[in-house]
């Protein structure tokens, strides 16, 4: 066990109504670090977010997230758990009946007993954090995609974890939006000295802050590196995948049977 | 976080509740108007008590008294004995007061008509009716009323 | 055919696994870790939304069939010269039977498939999830309030509506039809029994408000979090809901008043 790898997958088996998705997995998560996970669609790199945060348990193998199996935790344990870890969700999953506040105020509500005073001060300086303390009042409907993001990733650090889990973060986002939520993930990774996970299909510019990377693809870990090391790999599907050539490991043509024969 | 018309709706719903609930109690089923002296039981020895159902009414002089509570046959005298629960307001019914099954409205619903007699004693609680008239079946009467036409002929 | 009969024992036994699936699901609602303050006021909000939004379609309907059972229920008794029964007629079909059951479907088709789609919302947008990431039971926080809410709104709605019902009745009768209001109103309280007609009732109410809201949130819980999932988990509860109401319905009339 490296003294810093904060998450470790080790030889992790899962499957989902008879589907394989994983297939002895292993991967390592470093402190500290931005550790982008990309892949192929559908090869389950949510499922490896929930795994992690403890929505699921694995069929074989372990998760542990600093030391501490995370499927053998009981519930309890694992309420403490999440304290110390952030999620940002696809969709921002901002609770539409509440203001902007009071999301970001709920993990406080939720965990502490800090009084109303000292939660305004530590929402307004989460918001601020992340540019949006003049949305303070507004409630989700208000915002923008991009906005809601933030909003929500002002509530993942909300109780200042040690990691934050991003679910495809820039998806959807325009150059603008996909810029400041670039910078924000790298400017909160070293002022708050978090460890960051971040899954995504942008692979450019994932890539672009990302310390470490893991590659999944057919059940398993395909790549684990830094991204340079990534670039210069002789891994025909690793090639394929950066430079999203449309043949390759990953073939264009669903299976059938040949051509000259459906023809005829 | 709480709005006080919200808290304010809610209240009147449950409130409402409540009085829909007392209305049914009190102008529906006529709650209110069951003794609030408690009761006494009365029995009675019927041939026949064809018809009669628990819960039908108990009346004298056609104001309901009391409700039968129970129906049942006595294998010894091959009768029924009919039990009746009786409201303390009307306490007063003789030792010789009889007991008629009775037919109300063309629906046939049965119930039981107290005709308090001429004795000086008082029924009490538990006593028993032994001056009874069996419900009226149709088929015996048409029975009779046949027997008759013929035997005048 | 053996095709055929491996389908019907596969659906079996997925219903099956899903209705264990509902019951623990109740379970951990009813009976998770709590927090009294919190949850009374989520309650409350429900309440609310569940009870209060529908008062306006509980009532409009409750006085129509009133209304109407006092049309018929003169015109049939006319042919008997037995007018002044109309009242017991009105009551004891509201009490028992329509009170109830009506209200029950009226309440699945609107704040049930409500619910649903609410709850299957909050699934698709991730907020379930969210909510189980901060540290707080989806089950506690969203589908408890909404299910208690249920169970407590559903008796007092049929209890209004069984009440503006025999208004309704009255209204027609007594002030249109002519049908004397001394008898009418006497002759209901002579044959309605508190305990018999409007206790059952309001029994099988509570019956029905358990059966329709845990129905209507499992869905919502339960259901794929798509758009189509929500659409067709919405229809599953007012379906599911409605027979539910029907069956057992018939299964408490024949053990209250069946003798049985």
């Amino acid at each position: 066990m490296t003294a810093s790898a904060f998450v470790e997958i080790e030889d992790v088996g899962f499957r989902r109504d008879r589907r394989v998705i994983y297939d002895g997995l292993n991967a390592t998560v470093p402190r500290g670090k931005i550790t982008a996970i990309v892949g192929p669609s559908g090869t389950g790199k949510t499922t490896l977010l929930r795994l992690i945060g403890g929505q699921l348990k694995p069929e074989s193998g372990d998760v542990r997230v600093d030391g501490v199996s995370v499927q053998s935790l009981k519930r309890a344990e694992l309420f403490q758990l999440r304290k110390r870890m952030g999620m940002l969700f696809q969709s921002g999953a901002l609770f539409a009946e509440l203001s902007v506040f009071e999301n970001v105020a709920f993990p406080l509500r939720v965990h502490t007993d800090l009084d109303d005073e000292l939660i305004r001060l530590i929402v307004l300086m989460k918001l601020e954090a992340v540019g949006l303390r003049g949305a303070v009042d507004l409630v989700p409907s208000e915002l923008s995609g991009g906005m809601q993001r933030r909003v929500a990733l002002a509530r993942a650090i909300a109780l200042d974890p040690e990691m934050i889990m991003y679910d495809e973060p820039f998806a959807g986002q325009d150059p603008i939006g996909l810029g400041v939520l670039l910078s924000l993930v790298k400017q909160l990774n070293q002022a708050l000295g978090l460890t960051s996970l971040v899954v995504s299909h942008d692979l450019q510019e994932t890539l672009s802050i990302a310390d470490h990377v893991i590659m999944i693809a057919n059940n398993r870990v395909a790549f684990e590196g830094s991204p340079a090391v990534m670039q210069s790999s002789n891994d025909p599907l690793v090639q394929q995948f950066l430079h999203g050539s449309p043949d390759g490991p990953v073939r264009f043509h669903f299976p059938a049977p040949a051509l000259e024969d459906a023809l005829s | 976080m709480y709005s006080r018309r919200l808290e304010l709706s809610v209240g009147a719903f449950v409130l409402l509740g409540a009085l829909c609930l007392a209305f049914l109690a009190l102008e529906v089923s006529g709650l209110a108007s069951t003794g609030d002296n408690g009761t006494y039981r009365l029995s009675a020895r019927f041939d026949n008590v064809a018809g009669l159902t628990t819960r039908a009414k108990v009346s004298a002089a056609g104001v309901t008294v009391g409700r039968v509570v129970g129906i049942r046959y006595e294998k010894a005298t091959a009768a029924a004995i009919v039990e009746m629960e009786i409201s303390q307001d009307f306490a007063e019914f003789s030792e010789d007061t009889s007991a008629s099954i009775l037919t109300a409205g063309l629906l046939g619903e049965k119930y039981i008509g107290l005709s308090t007699g001429g004795d000086p004693n008082n029924l009490a609680d538990g006593d028993m009716i032994y001056d009874t008239q069996s419900a009226i079946v149709l088929e015996e009467l048409i029975g009779k009323f046949l027997l008759n036409m013929s035997s005048e002929k | 055919m053996i095709d055929w009969i491996a389908g019907v024992g596969r659906s079996t036994l997925s219903q099956v696994s899903d209705l264990g699936r509902a019951s623990l699901m109740l379970m951990q609602a009813i009976f998770g870790r709590s927090n009294v303050g919190v949850y009374g006021r989520l309650t409350v909000d429900q309440i609310y939304a569940v009870g209060v939004l529908s008062l306006s379609i509980i009532i409009v309907s409750g006085l129509f069939i009133g209304m109407v059972l006092g049309l018929q229920g003169y015109t049939i008794l006319t042919d008997y010269g037995s007018e002044q029964a109309l009242g017991q007629m009105v009551a004891l079909s509201l009490t028992r039977e329509l009170g109830p059951v009506v209200t029950a479907l009226l309440f699945a088709g609107r704040a049930g498939s409500a619910l649903t789609a609410e709850i299957g919302l909050m699934k698709a947008t991730e907020q379930l999830a969210s909510l189980e990431m901060i540290g707080v039971d989806p089950l506690r926080r969203v589908v408890a309030p909404r299910f208690w809410a249920g169970v407590i709104s559903l008796p007092i709605l049929s209890l209004i509506f069984v009440s503006v019902g025999c208004l309704g009745g009255a209204l027609v009768g007594v002030s249109w039809l002519g049908v004397d209001s001394g008898s009418f109103w006497a002759n209901m309280q002579a044959s309605v029994d508190f305990f018999d007609d409007v206790f059952n009732g309001m029994i099988k109410s509570v019956v029905f408000a358990i059966v329709v809201t845990w129905i209507a949130v499992y869905q919502g819980y339960d259901l794929v979090p798509t758009s189509e999932g929500i659409a067709r988990a919405t229809t599953k509860t007012v379906v599911y809901a409605s027979l539910a109401v029907l069956g057992l319905d018939f299964f408490l009339t024949a053990v209250m008043f069946g003798e049985i």
